[in-house]
Protein backbone atom coordinates (compact mmCIF):
# COMPACT_ATOMS: atom_id res chain seq x y z
CA UNK A 1 0.00 0.00 0.00
CA UNK A 2 1.16 3.34 -0.76
CA UNK A 3 1.39 5.49 2.08
CA UNK A 4 3.17 8.36 0.35
CA UNK A 5 2.66 8.51 -3.18
CA UNK A 6 5.67 9.64 -5.01
CA UNK A 7 4.95 12.65 -6.84
CA UNK A 8 3.12 14.00 -3.68
CA UNK A 9 5.21 17.60 -4.41
CA UNK A 10 3.10 17.97 -7.89
CA UNK A 11 0.11 17.40 -5.77
CA UNK A 12 0.17 19.67 -2.74
CA UNK A 13 2.97 21.69 -0.59
CA UNK A 14 1.93 19.74 2.17
CA UNK A 15 4.19 17.69 4.16
CA UNK A 16 2.59 15.01 6.02
CA UNK A 17 2.85 15.44 9.93
CA UNK A 18 0.60 12.68 11.35
CA UNK A 19 2.19 10.02 8.66
CA UNK A 20 5.22 11.64 7.85
CA UNK A 21 8.05 9.96 5.86
CA UNK A 22 10.25 9.32 8.46
CA UNK A 23 11.91 5.82 8.92
CA UNK A 24 11.56 4.03 12.53
CA UNK A 25 9.18 7.14 14.02
CA UNK A 26 7.41 3.83 15.60
CA UNK A 27 10.24 3.68 18.43
CA UNK A 28 10.49 6.35 21.20
CA UNK A 29 13.74 7.16 20.91
CA UNK A 30 13.22 8.56 16.84
CA UNK A 31 9.64 9.95 18.01
CA UNK A 32 11.74 11.98 20.88
CA UNK A 33 14.77 12.91 18.43
CA UNK A 34 11.96 14.37 15.93
CA UNK A 35 10.53 16.49 18.14
CA UNK A 36 7.97 13.96 20.10
CA UNK A 37 6.14 14.58 23.25
CA UNK A 38 7.29 18.37 23.09
CA UNK A 39 3.64 19.38 22.66
CA UNK A 40 3.28 17.16 25.89
CA UNK A 41 5.53 19.53 27.71
CA UNK A 42 4.08 22.32 26.50
CA UNK A 43 0.73 21.47 27.60
CA UNK A 44 1.97 20.45 30.97
CA UNK A 45 3.14 24.15 31.58
CA UNK A 46 -0.38 25.31 30.41
CA UNK A 47 -3.62 25.74 32.50
CA UNK A 48 -5.97 22.56 31.68
CA UNK A 49 -8.44 25.23 30.48
CA UNK A 50 -5.90 26.91 28.18
CA UNK A 51 -5.25 23.92 26.36
CA UNK A 52 -9.19 23.10 25.60
CA UNK A 53 -9.29 26.72 24.66
CA UNK A 54 -6.59 26.03 21.94
CA UNK A 55 -8.43 23.26 20.72
CA UNK A 56 -11.69 24.84 20.60
CA UNK A 57 -9.97 27.93 18.57
CA UNK A 58 -8.19 25.22 16.45
CA UNK A 59 -11.92 24.16 14.67
CA UNK A 60 -10.32 20.84 14.97
CA UNK A 61 -13.46 18.30 14.25
CA UNK A 62 -13.83 14.83 15.03
CA UNK A 63 -12.13 12.37 12.70
CA UNK A 64 -14.76 9.10 13.04
CA UNK A 65 -17.75 10.74 10.72
CA UNK A 66 -19.69 12.63 12.71
CA UNK A 67 -17.33 15.84 12.18
CA UNK A 68 -18.09 17.18 15.33
CA UNK A 69 -16.09 20.04 17.06
CA UNK A 70 -13.81 18.32 19.43
CA UNK A 71 -12.82 21.47 21.63
CA UNK A 72 -16.24 21.87 22.38
CA UNK A 73 -16.95 18.37 23.26
CA UNK A 74 -13.88 18.39 25.72
CA UNK A 75 -15.78 21.62 27.53
CA UNK A 76 -18.63 19.39 28.12
CA UNK A 77 -16.88 17.29 30.67
CA UNK A 78 -17.54 18.74 34.66
CA UNK A 79 -15.06 20.22 36.20
CA UNK A 80 -15.71 19.48 39.66
CA UNK A 81 -17.88 16.88 39.81
CA UNK A 82 -15.90 14.90 42.23
CA UNK A 83 -16.52 11.93 40.43
CA UNK A 84 -13.57 10.01 38.23
CA UNK A 85 -13.93 11.06 34.47
CA UNK A 86 -12.71 8.77 31.66
CA UNK A 87 -11.25 8.87 28.09
CA UNK A 88 -11.50 6.38 25.51
CA UNK A 89 -9.98 6.79 22.26
CA UNK A 90 -11.80 5.13 19.77
CA UNK A 91 -9.71 2.44 17.41
CA UNK A 92 -12.41 0.46 16.71
CA UNK A 93 -12.16 1.03 12.48
CA UNK A 94 -14.75 -0.82 11.16
CA UNK A 95 -16.70 1.30 9.05
CA UNK A 96 -15.79 -0.45 5.21
CA UNK A 97 -13.63 1.63 3.06
CA UNK A 98 -11.57 3.18 6.43
CA UNK A 99 -8.24 1.89 7.00
CA UNK A 100 -6.23 5.14 8.73
CA UNK A 101 -5.95 4.42 12.23
CA UNK A 102 -4.21 1.36 11.70
CA UNK A 103 -1.47 3.46 9.84
CA UNK A 104 -1.20 5.52 12.92
CA UNK A 105 -0.64 2.28 15.26
CA UNK A 106 1.61 1.24 12.75
CA UNK A 107 4.15 4.41 12.02
CA UNK A 108 3.17 7.01 14.36
CA UNK A 109 1.86 5.13 17.43
CA UNK A 110 3.41 7.65 19.86
CA UNK A 111 1.81 10.67 18.48
CA UNK A 112 -1.85 8.80 19.37
CA UNK A 113 0.00 8.82 22.72
CA UNK A 114 0.81 11.73 22.98
CA UNK A 115 -2.56 13.14 22.04
CA UNK A 116 -3.98 11.06 24.58
CA UNK A 117 -1.70 12.54 27.46
CA UNK A 118 -2.44 16.36 26.40
CA UNK A 119 -6.22 15.34 26.37
CA UNK A 120 -6.46 13.59 29.96
CA UNK A 121 -4.39 17.06 30.91
CA UNK A 122 -6.75 19.19 29.40
CA UNK A 123 -10.17 16.91 30.82
CA UNK A 124 -8.57 16.41 34.35
CA UNK A 125 -8.78 12.87 33.54
CA UNK A 126 -6.73 9.82 35.02
CA UNK A 127 -7.66 6.96 32.89
CA UNK A 128 -7.76 6.27 29.24
CA UNK A 129 -8.58 3.50 27.37
CA UNK A 130 -7.81 3.01 23.98
CA UNK A 131 -10.78 0.57 22.01
CA UNK A 132 -9.12 -1.25 19.04
CA UNK A 133 -11.01 -3.41 17.21
CA UNK A 134 -10.15 -7.09 17.88
CA UNK A 135 -8.81 -8.19 14.47
CA UNK A 136 -5.89 -5.69 14.50
CA UNK A 137 -4.04 -7.93 16.64
CA UNK A 138 -0.72 -7.07 14.91
CA UNK A 139 -1.38 -3.42 15.80
CA UNK A 140 -2.97 -3.78 18.86
CA UNK A 141 0.78 -5.55 19.87
CA UNK A 142 2.66 -2.14 18.28
CA UNK A 143 0.86 0.10 20.11
CA UNK A 144 0.96 -1.63 23.30
CA UNK A 145 4.53 -1.35 22.70
CA UNK A 146 4.73 1.85 22.06
CA UNK A 147 2.18 2.58 25.87
CA UNK A 148 4.97 0.30 27.42
CA UNK A 149 8.04 1.85 26.11
CA UNK A 150 6.65 5.47 26.78
CA UNK A 151 5.38 4.25 30.48
CA UNK A 152 9.49 3.50 31.12
CA UNK A 153 10.56 6.84 30.16
CA UNK A 154 7.90 8.28 32.74
CA UNK A 155 5.97 9.42 29.92
CA UNK A 156 2.43 7.40 31.18
CA UNK A 157 1.54 6.86 34.80
CA UNK A 158 2.62 8.50 38.07
CA UNK A 159 3.52 12.51 38.21
CA UNK A 160 4.66 12.69 34.36
CA UNK A 161 7.47 14.52 33.64
CA UNK A 162 8.12 15.63 37.52
CA UNK A 163 5.08 16.99 37.45
CA UNK A 164 1.37 16.43 39.52
CA UNK A 165 -0.34 15.39 36.74
CA UNK A 166 -0.71 11.29 36.74
CA UNK A 167 -2.54 9.31 34.20
CA UNK A 168 -2.76 5.52 33.01
CA UNK A 169 -3.33 4.06 29.04
CA UNK A 170 -5.26 1.10 28.80
CA UNK A 171 -5.18 -0.63 25.74
CA UNK A 172 -8.80 -2.35 25.37
CA UNK A 173 -9.02 -5.10 22.64
CA UNK A 174 -13.13 -5.21 20.84
CA UNK A 175 -13.81 -8.86 19.47
CA UNK A 176 -15.84 -8.56 16.11
CA UNK A 177 -18.76 -6.46 16.41
CA UNK A 178 -18.88 -3.04 13.95
CA UNK A 179 -21.20 -1.26 16.23
CA UNK A 180 -18.75 -1.11 18.97
CA UNK A 181 -17.34 1.42 17.14
CA UNK A 182 -20.68 3.39 18.15
CA UNK A 183 -19.43 5.81 21.37
CA UNK A 184 -21.90 4.12 23.97
CA UNK A 185 -21.47 0.65 22.95
CA UNK A 186 -17.98 1.37 23.33
CA UNK A 187 -18.43 1.93 26.82
CA UNK A 188 -20.84 -1.00 27.12
CA UNK A 189 -18.15 -3.02 25.09
CA UNK A 190 -15.33 -1.92 27.85
CA UNK A 191 -17.60 -2.70 31.06
CA UNK A 192 -18.00 -6.25 29.84
CA UNK A 193 -21.44 -5.90 28.69
CA UNK A 194 -22.80 -6.82 25.00
CA UNK A 195 -21.96 -3.80 22.86
CA UNK A 196 -25.61 -2.20 23.28
CA UNK A 197 -25.77 1.47 22.53
CA UNK A 198 -27.30 3.84 24.86
CA UNK A 199 -30.00 6.41 24.63
CA UNK A 200 -28.70 9.68 25.31
CA UNK A 201 -29.34 11.83 27.03
CA UNK A 202 -28.01 11.51 29.24
CA UNK A 203 -24.48 12.18 27.04
CA UNK A 204 -20.98 10.46 27.81
CA UNK A 205 -19.98 13.45 29.14
CA UNK A 206 -22.18 13.22 32.43
CA UNK A 207 -23.08 9.78 31.96
CA UNK A 208 -20.35 7.71 30.62
CA UNK A 209 -18.06 4.93 31.17
CA UNK A 210 -18.97 3.50 34.74
CA UNK A 211 -21.64 6.28 34.90
CA UNK A 212 -19.02 8.70 35.36
CA UNK A 213 -18.10 12.15 33.42
CA UNK A 214 -16.32 10.74 29.95
CA UNK A 215 -15.42 11.86 26.50
CA UNK A 216 -14.85 9.55 23.32
CA UNK A 217 -12.51 10.49 20.63
CA UNK A 218 -11.82 9.18 17.52
CA UNK A 219 -7.71 8.09 17.06
CA UNK A 220 -7.21 10.26 14.24
CA UNK A 221 -8.40 12.93 16.15
CA UNK A 222 -6.39 12.77 19.28
CA UNK A 223 -3.43 12.08 17.10
CA UNK A 224 -4.19 15.98 15.83
CA UNK A 225 -3.65 17.48 19.26
CA UNK A 226 0.09 17.64 19.82
CA UNK A 227 0.46 19.79 16.66
CA UNK A 228 -2.03 21.98 17.86
CA UNK A 229 -0.26 22.48 20.70
CA UNK A 230 3.10 22.45 19.96
CA UNK A 231 2.36 25.31 16.87
CA UNK A 232 -0.91 26.88 18.18
CA UNK A 233 -4.21 27.10 17.32
CA UNK A 234 -3.46 29.84 14.30
CA UNK A 235 -1.30 27.59 12.32
CA UNK A 236 -3.55 24.54 12.75
CA UNK A 237 -6.84 26.86 11.53
CA UNK A 238 -5.42 27.84 8.11
CA UNK A 239 -4.65 24.26 6.92
CA UNK A 240 -7.31 23.06 4.45
CA UNK A 241 -10.93 24.24 4.71
CA UNK A 242 -11.48 26.94 7.39
CA UNK A 243 -14.76 25.50 8.52
CA UNK A 244 -13.18 21.52 8.53
CA UNK A 245 -9.52 22.54 8.88
CA UNK A 246 -6.33 20.26 9.42
CA UNK A 247 -4.95 17.15 7.96
CA UNK A 248 -6.82 14.25 7.08
CA UNK A 249 -6.33 11.03 6.39
CA UNK A 250 -8.15 10.22 3.12
CA UNK A 251 -8.34 6.63 2.20
CA UNK A 252 -9.01 5.72 -1.28
CA UNK A 253 -9.95 2.10 -2.27
CA UNK A 254 -11.96 -0.14 -5.25
CA UNK A 255 -11.54 0.72 -8.51
CA UNK A 256 -8.19 2.98 -9.11
CA UNK A 257 -4.50 2.18 -9.70
CA UNK A 258 -2.86 3.20 -6.42
CA UNK A 259 -5.22 2.66 -3.47
CA UNK A 260 -3.90 3.92 -0.30
CA UNK A 261 -4.15 6.11 2.75
CA UNK A 262 -3.10 9.77 1.69
CA UNK A 263 -2.37 12.48 4.09
CA UNK A 264 -3.18 16.36 2.99
CA UNK A 265 -5.26 19.54 3.87
CA UNK A 266 -8.84 19.36 4.18
CA UNK A 267 -10.69 20.44 1.10
CA UNK A 268 -8.77 18.34 -1.89
CA UNK A 269 -10.73 18.35 -5.03
CA UNK A 270 -12.05 14.37 -4.94
CA UNK A 271 -11.31 14.09 -8.89
CA UNK A 272 -7.80 15.10 -8.15
CA UNK A 273 -7.60 12.50 -5.43
CA UNK A 274 -9.01 9.71 -7.25
CA UNK A 275 -7.03 10.42 -10.74
CA UNK A 276 -3.48 12.11 -9.11
CA UNK A 277 -3.43 10.70 -5.72
CA UNK A 278 -4.72 7.37 -6.09
CA UNK A 279 -3.33 7.14 -9.55
CA UNK A 280 -6.30 6.99 -11.35
CA UNK A 281 -8.80 4.13 -12.79
CA UNK A 282 -7.28 0.82 -14.46
CA UNK A 283 -8.21 0.40 -18.08
CA UNK A 284 -9.40 3.90 -18.33
CA UNK A 285 -12.26 3.06 -17.51
CA UNK A 286 -14.81 5.51 -16.32
CA UNK A 287 -16.52 6.10 -12.44
CA UNK A 288 -19.99 5.08 -12.28
CA UNK A 289 -19.97 5.70 -8.83
CA UNK A 290 -17.99 6.68 -5.67
CA UNK A 291 -18.78 6.85 -1.67
CA UNK A 292 -16.96 9.07 -0.23
CA UNK A 293 -16.52 8.62 3.01
CA UNK A 294 -17.01 4.81 3.64
CA UNK A 295 -20.40 2.88 3.51
CA UNK A 296 -22.27 4.64 5.28
CA UNK A 297 -22.08 7.68 3.44
CA UNK A 298 -24.34 8.56 0.74
CA UNK A 299 -23.13 7.17 -2.76
CA UNK A 300 -22.57 10.01 -5.20
CA UNK A 301 -22.65 9.52 -9.67
CA UNK A 302 -19.71 9.61 -11.11
CA UNK A 303 -20.73 12.67 -13.06
CA UNK A 304 -21.63 14.47 -9.89
CA UNK A 305 -18.04 14.80 -8.82
CA UNK A 306 -17.04 18.25 -10.15
CA UNK A 307 -16.23 20.30 -7.92
CA UNK A 308 -16.40 18.24 -4.64
CA UNK A 309 -14.10 18.44 -2.29
CA UNK A 310 -12.86 16.45 0.91
CA UNK A 311 -14.73 18.26 3.83
CA UNK A 312 -17.59 18.50 5.80
CA UNK A 313 -19.59 21.58 4.18
CA UNK A 314 -18.48 20.33 0.18
CA UNK A 315 -19.99 17.12 0.57
CA UNK A 316 -22.78 17.89 2.63
CA UNK A 317 -23.71 20.26 -0.18
CA UNK A 318 -23.29 16.94 -2.50
CA UNK A 319 -25.42 15.33 -0.59
CA UNK A 320 -23.36 13.03 1.50
CA UNK A 321 -20.57 13.51 3.90
CA UNK A 322 -16.99 12.94 4.50
CA UNK A 323 -17.75 10.20 7.45
CA UNK A 324 -14.15 8.49 7.88
CA UNK A 325 -12.69 9.85 4.44
CA UNK A 326 -12.54 6.34 3.26
CA UNK A 327 -13.42 6.62 -0.60
CA UNK A 328 -14.79 3.98 -2.58
CA UNK A 329 -14.20 4.16 -6.07
CA UNK A 330 -16.29 2.28 -8.52
CA UNK A 331 -15.52 2.40 -11.96
CA UNK A 332 -18.48 1.90 -15.15
CA UNK A 333 -18.13 -1.65 -15.59
CA UNK A 334 -19.84 -2.30 -11.59
CA UNK A 335 -22.62 -3.99 -11.22
CA UNK A 336 -24.09 -1.42 -8.33
CA UNK A 337 -26.94 -3.80 -7.51
CA UNK A 338 -24.37 -6.25 -6.19
CA UNK A 339 -22.25 -3.14 -4.14
CA UNK A 340 -25.86 -2.45 -2.40
CA UNK A 341 -26.64 -5.85 -1.79
CA UNK A 342 -23.05 -6.55 -0.09
CA UNK A 343 -23.60 -3.12 2.11
CA UNK A 344 -26.95 -4.55 3.05
CA UNK A 345 -25.51 -7.45 4.05
CA UNK A 346 -22.99 -5.37 5.84
CA UNK A 347 -25.82 -3.59 8.32
CA UNK A 348 -28.08 -6.86 8.50
CA UNK A 349 -24.89 -8.63 10.02
CA UNK A 350 -23.61 -6.03 12.39
CA UNK A 351 -26.97 -4.97 13.69
CA UNK A 352 -27.12 -5.47 17.50
CA UNK A 353 -30.53 -6.50 17.49
CA UNK A 354 -31.26 -4.02 20.31
CA UNK A 355 -34.18 -1.66 18.16
CA UNK A 356 -36.78 -2.87 15.82
CA UNK A 357 -37.03 -0.79 12.66
CA UNK A 358 -32.96 -1.70 12.51
CA UNK A 359 -32.79 -5.34 13.40
CA UNK A 360 -35.62 -6.12 11.13
CA UNK A 361 -35.91 -3.31 8.70
CA UNK A 362 -31.75 -4.41 7.52
CA UNK A 363 -33.19 -7.67 7.01
CA UNK A 364 -35.75 -7.30 5.21
CA UNK A 365 -33.58 -4.59 3.04
CA UNK A 366 -31.00 -7.60 2.31
CA UNK A 367 -33.58 -9.96 1.57
CA UNK A 368 -35.21 -7.74 -0.98
CA UNK A 369 -31.96 -6.24 -2.79
CA UNK A 370 -30.89 -10.68 -3.13
CA UNK A 371 -34.45 -10.41 -4.74
CA UNK A 372 -33.02 -7.90 -7.60
CA UNK A 373 -29.41 -9.56 -7.21
CA UNK A 374 -31.02 -13.27 -8.06
CA UNK A 375 -33.62 -11.10 -10.81
CA UNK A 376 -36.34 -12.02 -8.56
CA UNK A 377 -37.85 -8.41 -8.00
CA UNK A 378 -40.73 -6.46 -9.42
CA UNK A 379 -40.55 -3.03 -10.06
CA UNK A 380 -42.57 -2.04 -7.04
CA UNK A 381 -39.87 -3.52 -4.93
CA UNK A 382 -38.15 -0.49 -5.49
CA UNK A 383 -40.43 1.98 -3.64
CA UNK A 384 -40.70 -1.10 -0.79
CA UNK A 385 -37.31 -0.85 0.06
CA UNK A 386 -37.14 2.90 -0.10
CA UNK A 387 -39.73 2.60 2.35
CA UNK A 388 -38.47 0.38 4.85
CA UNK A 389 -35.20 2.20 4.51
CA UNK A 390 -37.05 5.34 5.60
CA UNK A 391 -38.81 3.61 8.24
CA UNK A 392 -35.55 2.97 9.91
CA UNK A 393 -33.87 6.45 9.54
CA UNK A 394 -34.26 8.29 12.31
CA UNK A 395 -36.15 5.20 14.40
CA UNK A 396 -33.41 3.99 16.03
CA UNK A 397 -31.32 4.58 19.32
CA UNK A 398 -28.21 5.22 17.33
CA UNK A 399 -26.89 6.24 13.71
CA UNK A 400 -26.04 2.44 12.92
CA UNK A 401 -30.03 2.69 11.58
CA UNK A 402 -28.94 5.55 9.69
CA UNK A 403 -26.29 4.30 8.37
CA UNK A 404 -27.80 1.12 6.91
CA UNK A 405 -30.70 3.27 5.01
CA UNK A 406 -28.40 5.94 3.69
CA UNK A 407 -26.77 4.02 1.04
CA UNK A 408 -29.90 2.18 0.09
CA UNK A 409 -31.67 5.59 0.20
CA UNK A 410 -28.94 7.15 -1.81
CA UNK A 411 -28.48 4.61 -4.42
CA UNK A 412 -32.23 4.40 -5.41
CA UNK A 413 -32.43 8.15 -5.39
CA UNK A 414 -29.24 8.35 -7.37
CA UNK A 415 -29.31 5.25 -9.18
CA UNK A 416 -33.37 3.71 -9.73
CA UNK A 417 -32.25 3.52 -13.43
CA UNK A 418 -30.11 0.55 -12.08
CA UNK A 419 -32.86 -0.71 -10.43
CA UNK A 420 -35.39 -0.29 -13.18
CA UNK A 421 -32.63 -2.15 -16.03
CA UNK A 422 -32.36 -5.15 -13.50
CA UNK A 423 -35.75 -5.62 -13.37
CA UNK A 424 -36.43 -5.69 -17.32
CA UNK A 425 -33.38 -7.54 -18.00
CA UNK A 426 -34.78 -10.13 -14.92
CA UNK A 427 -38.31 -10.30 -17.00
CA UNK A 428 -36.58 -10.94 -20.19
CA UNK A 429 -34.68 -13.72 -18.70
CA UNK A 430 -38.33 -15.12 -17.35
CA UNK A 431 -39.71 -15.09 -20.83
CA UNK A 432 -36.35 -17.11 -22.27
CA UNK A 433 -36.74 -19.74 -19.41
CA UNK B 1 -7.81 -23.81 34.58
CA UNK B 2 -5.98 -20.73 33.68
CA UNK B 3 -2.06 -21.60 33.46
CA UNK B 4 -0.16 -19.42 35.91
CA UNK B 5 1.14 -17.22 33.84
CA UNK B 6 -2.12 -16.26 32.53
CA UNK B 7 -3.48 -16.33 36.11
CA UNK B 8 -1.15 -13.08 36.94
CA UNK B 9 -1.99 -11.53 33.43
CA UNK B 10 -5.43 -11.63 35.06
CA UNK B 11 -4.38 -10.14 38.42
CA UNK B 12 -2.63 -7.23 36.83
CA UNK B 13 -5.63 -6.54 34.36
CA UNK B 14 -7.51 -6.25 37.50
CA UNK B 15 -5.87 -2.75 38.67
CA UNK B 16 -7.03 -1.33 34.99
CA UNK B 17 -10.27 -1.33 35.73
CA UNK B 18 -13.03 0.11 38.81
CA UNK B 19 -14.94 -3.12 38.31
CA UNK B 20 -14.23 -6.99 37.58
CA UNK B 21 -16.82 -7.25 35.06
CA UNK B 22 -14.83 -4.62 33.15
CA UNK B 23 -12.38 -7.78 32.94
CA UNK B 24 -15.04 -10.15 31.15
CA UNK B 25 -13.66 -9.12 27.54
CA UNK B 26 -9.69 -9.28 28.30
CA UNK B 27 -10.12 -12.48 29.88
CA UNK B 28 -12.00 -14.16 27.02
CA UNK B 29 -9.15 -13.09 24.84
CA UNK B 30 -6.96 -14.96 27.13
CA UNK B 31 -8.88 -17.83 27.54
CA UNK B 32 -9.36 -18.32 23.76
CA UNK B 33 -5.74 -17.66 23.97
CA UNK B 34 -4.88 -20.40 25.70
CA UNK B 35 -7.58 -23.10 24.84
CA UNK B 36 -8.32 -22.19 21.20
CA UNK B 37 -12.38 -21.79 21.43
CA UNK B 38 -13.94 -20.54 24.91
CA UNK B 39 -16.19 -23.78 26.16
CA UNK B 40 -19.59 -23.17 28.72
CA UNK B 41 -16.66 -24.57 31.37
CA UNK B 42 -14.65 -21.80 30.41
CA UNK B 43 -17.50 -19.31 30.10
CA UNK B 44 -18.32 -21.08 34.24
CA UNK B 45 -14.89 -21.01 35.32
CA UNK B 46 -14.42 -16.81 33.89
CA UNK B 47 -18.22 -16.43 35.79
CA UNK B 48 -16.55 -17.42 38.86
CA UNK B 49 -12.99 -15.59 38.56
CA UNK B 50 -14.69 -12.47 37.78
CA UNK B 51 -17.81 -12.67 40.31
CA UNK B 52 -19.98 -12.58 37.04
CA UNK B 53 -23.22 -14.64 36.28
CA UNK B 54 -22.61 -17.22 33.44
CA UNK B 55 -25.50 -15.71 31.45
CA UNK B 56 -23.86 -12.60 31.42
CA UNK B 57 -20.76 -14.59 29.72
CA UNK B 58 -22.28 -16.19 27.88
CA UNK B 59 -24.29 -13.59 26.43
CA UNK B 60 -21.09 -11.59 25.95
CA UNK B 61 -19.65 -14.65 24.27
CA UNK B 62 -22.24 -14.96 21.60
CA UNK B 63 -22.20 -11.33 20.99
CA UNK B 64 -19.17 -10.90 19.50
CA UNK B 65 -17.81 -12.48 16.34
CA UNK B 66 -14.53 -13.08 16.83
CA UNK B 67 -15.30 -15.06 20.39
CA UNK B 68 -15.07 -18.92 19.45
CA UNK B 69 -17.91 -20.98 21.01
CA UNK B 70 -16.50 -24.40 19.39
CA UNK B 71 -13.13 -25.64 18.25
CA UNK B 72 -12.14 -23.87 15.06
CA UNK B 73 -9.60 -25.48 12.63
CA UNK B 74 -5.73 -25.35 12.63
CA UNK B 75 -5.98 -22.94 10.22
CA UNK B 76 -8.62 -20.12 10.40
CA UNK B 77 -8.93 -18.73 7.64
CA UNK B 78 -10.81 -15.48 7.35
CA UNK B 79 -11.59 -13.91 3.56
CA UNK B 80 -12.90 -10.38 3.53
CA UNK B 81 -15.46 -9.68 1.01
CA UNK B 82 -16.69 -6.67 1.99
CA UNK B 83 -16.86 -3.61 -1.09
CA UNK B 84 -13.50 -2.86 -1.09
CA UNK B 85 -11.95 -6.14 -1.69
CA UNK B 86 -15.35 -7.57 -3.53
CA UNK B 87 -14.43 -5.11 -6.50
CA UNK B 88 -10.88 -6.37 -6.43
CA UNK B 89 -12.46 -10.08 -6.60
CA UNK B 90 -12.81 -11.57 -3.13
CA UNK B 91 -15.49 -13.45 -4.88
CA UNK B 92 -12.99 -15.53 -6.46
CA UNK B 93 -10.52 -15.55 -3.70
CA UNK B 94 -13.26 -17.74 -2.06
CA UNK B 95 -14.35 -19.55 -4.61
CA UNK B 96 -11.06 -20.67 -4.80
CA UNK B 97 -10.51 -21.87 -1.45
CA UNK B 98 -13.60 -23.40 -1.32
CA UNK B 99 -12.64 -25.73 -3.72
CA UNK B 100 -8.80 -25.93 -2.77
CA UNK B 101 -9.85 -27.09 0.53
CA UNK B 102 -12.83 -29.04 0.10
CA UNK B 103 -15.14 -26.69 2.85
CA UNK B 104 -17.61 -24.15 2.52
CA UNK B 105 -17.52 -20.95 3.70
CA UNK B 106 -18.27 -21.24 7.40
CA UNK B 107 -17.40 -24.81 7.97
CA UNK B 108 -14.18 -26.76 9.36
CA UNK B 109 -12.04 -29.35 7.44
CA UNK B 110 -13.25 -32.63 8.89
CA UNK B 111 -9.27 -33.28 9.45
CA UNK B 112 -9.51 -30.18 11.99
CA UNK B 113 -7.13 -28.62 9.61
CA UNK B 114 -8.71 -25.45 8.15
CA UNK B 115 -11.50 -23.54 9.18
CA UNK B 116 -12.80 -21.13 6.49
CA UNK B 117 -14.98 -17.92 7.10
CA UNK B 118 -16.08 -14.92 4.87
CA UNK B 119 -15.56 -12.03 7.26
CA UNK B 120 -16.68 -8.28 7.49
CA UNK B 121 -14.37 -5.18 6.42
CA UNK B 122 -11.23 -5.90 7.86
CA UNK B 123 -9.55 -2.69 7.31
CA UNK B 124 -7.65 -4.01 4.34
CA UNK B 125 -8.96 -2.05 1.77
CA UNK B 126 -6.26 -0.70 0.30
CA UNK B 127 -4.65 -3.75 0.03
CA UNK B 128 -7.58 -5.32 -1.08
CA UNK B 129 -8.63 -8.22 -1.86
CA UNK B 130 -7.34 -9.91 1.44
CA UNK B 131 -7.10 -12.90 4.33
CA UNK B 132 -6.80 -13.11 7.52
CA UNK B 133 -5.37 -16.01 9.55
CA UNK B 134 -5.11 -15.52 13.32
CA UNK B 135 -3.36 -12.13 13.56
CA UNK B 136 -1.96 -12.02 10.59
CA UNK B 137 -3.12 -10.32 7.41
CA UNK B 138 -2.55 -11.20 3.90
CA UNK B 139 -3.07 -8.73 1.61
CA UNK B 140 -3.12 -8.09 -2.45
CA UNK B 141 -3.75 -11.42 -3.14
CA UNK B 142 -3.50 -12.96 -6.75
CA UNK B 143 -5.14 -16.69 -6.64
CA UNK B 144 -1.58 -17.68 -7.23
CA UNK B 145 -0.54 -16.33 -4.20
CA UNK B 146 -3.10 -17.86 -1.98
CA UNK B 147 -2.09 -21.11 -3.78
CA UNK B 148 1.44 -20.63 -2.24
CA UNK B 149 -0.19 -19.90 1.20
CA UNK B 150 -1.84 -22.76 1.55
CA UNK B 151 1.13 -24.41 0.55
CA UNK B 152 3.22 -23.24 2.85
CA UNK B 153 0.72 -24.22 5.57
CA UNK B 154 0.20 -27.37 4.91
Amino acid sequence: MNLRPVDTEKLTTWTPIILPDVRGLHKIDYYIANGGYKGLRKALEMKPEDVIDEVKKSNLRGRGGACFPTGLKWSFMPKNSGRPKYLCVNGDESEPGTFKDRQIFEFNPHLLVEGTLIACYAMGIMSAYIYIRGEYGKWIHMLQKAVDDAYAQGLIGEKILGTDFSTHITIHRGAGAYICGEESSLMNSIEGERGYPRVRPPFPAQVGLWGCPTTINNVETISNIPFIINHGWEWYSKIGTPKHPGPILVGVSGHVNNPGVFEMPTGEPLLEIIYKWAGGIPGNHGIKAVIPGGSSTMILRGDQLEGVRMDADSLKAAGSSVGTAGIIVMDSTTDLIQVITRIARFYYHESCGQCTPCREGTGWMFKILRRFEQHRASIEDIDLLMDIANNIEGNTICALGDAAAWPVQSMIRRFRDEFEKRVEVSQKKALVV
Amino acid sequence: MLSEANQRRVEELRKRYPTSQALVLPVLWIVQEQEGYISEDSMKYIGTLLNVPFGHILGVVTFYTMLQKKAVGKHHIEVCTNISCMLRGSGKILEHLEKRLGVNAGETSPDQRWTLSEAECMGSCGTAPMIAIGDEYYENLTLEKVDKLIDSLR
